[in-house]
């Protein structure tokens, strides 16, 4: 057990709707985890994104966890919804809009609220010494 | 390559009603199946997923596979 996939599992328990994707939501390298954002947002959804690109093992310890073999993943409430096809054909059917008011009620209508957070000991996190 | 996926899916999915492979680039790497196979049904897309990337456990692992799209249904 690491600590990586600990703060891995604690991102996926404690945000509400999480991608682990490849790029941020600001700009995806990855044209599959560019879907799974577009349809997060066409219902409107707020959510936060991993960048697995950052350092391989996060993916390694992330499938680890969820048996998903692909990225993106989209989680909602501590539960894998699925990669970009899931969350796209849900979108396009209603069943991601159903999904996200069974788990979260109002909460998750957010829309454009969206961040990237860091689950390493990335520069986000290190504290630079004052000058 | 299209092919040795075709054999794996219909080997997991025997009684399927559609098993099909496009490469999607030409490229041998990016894939989009299908299958249709009434053992779905009832089953969430999550783990009507899980099954397809079950049965195509080894392409997966030893990187054949780049990219996958997944189109499952129990209704055929």
């Amino acid at each position: 057990m690491s600590d990586l996939r600990d703060r891995i599992r604690d991102t996926i328990e404690t945000e509400p709707v999480v991608a682990f994707i490849k790029g941020t939501h600001e700009q995806a390298y990855c044209g599959n985890s560019e879907r799974a954002m577009q349809a997060l947002r066409a219902v409107g959804a707020g959510f936060t994104t991993v960048d697995v690109l950052v350092d391989p093992q996060i993916r390694q310890e992330l499938t680890a966890l969820s048996s998903w073999p692909t990225i993106p993943q989209v989680f909602v409430k501590g539960e894998l919804v699925g990669g970009a096809d899931i969350v796209q054909e849900l979108a396009a059917s209603g069943g991601l809009e159903a999904t996200l008011q069974e788990k979260l009620g109002e909460e998750w209508r957010r829309p454009g609220e969206e961040r990237t957070v860091s689950v390493t000991d990335g520069p986000g996190l290190r504290v630079v010494p004052g000058t | 390559m299209s092919g040795r996926l075709e054999g794996l899916l219909q080997a997991a999915f025997p009684e399927a009603r559609e098993v099909a492979v496009v490469d999607r680039t030409g490229g041998g790497d990016h894939f989009h199946v299908t299958v249709v196979d009434g053992r779905f049904a009832g089953l969430s897309l999550v783990d009507q997923h899980r099954l397809v990337y079950d049965a195509l456990a080894d392409p997966l692992a030893d990187g054949t596979i780049h990219e996958l799209r997944i189109t499952t249904s129990g209704e055929g």
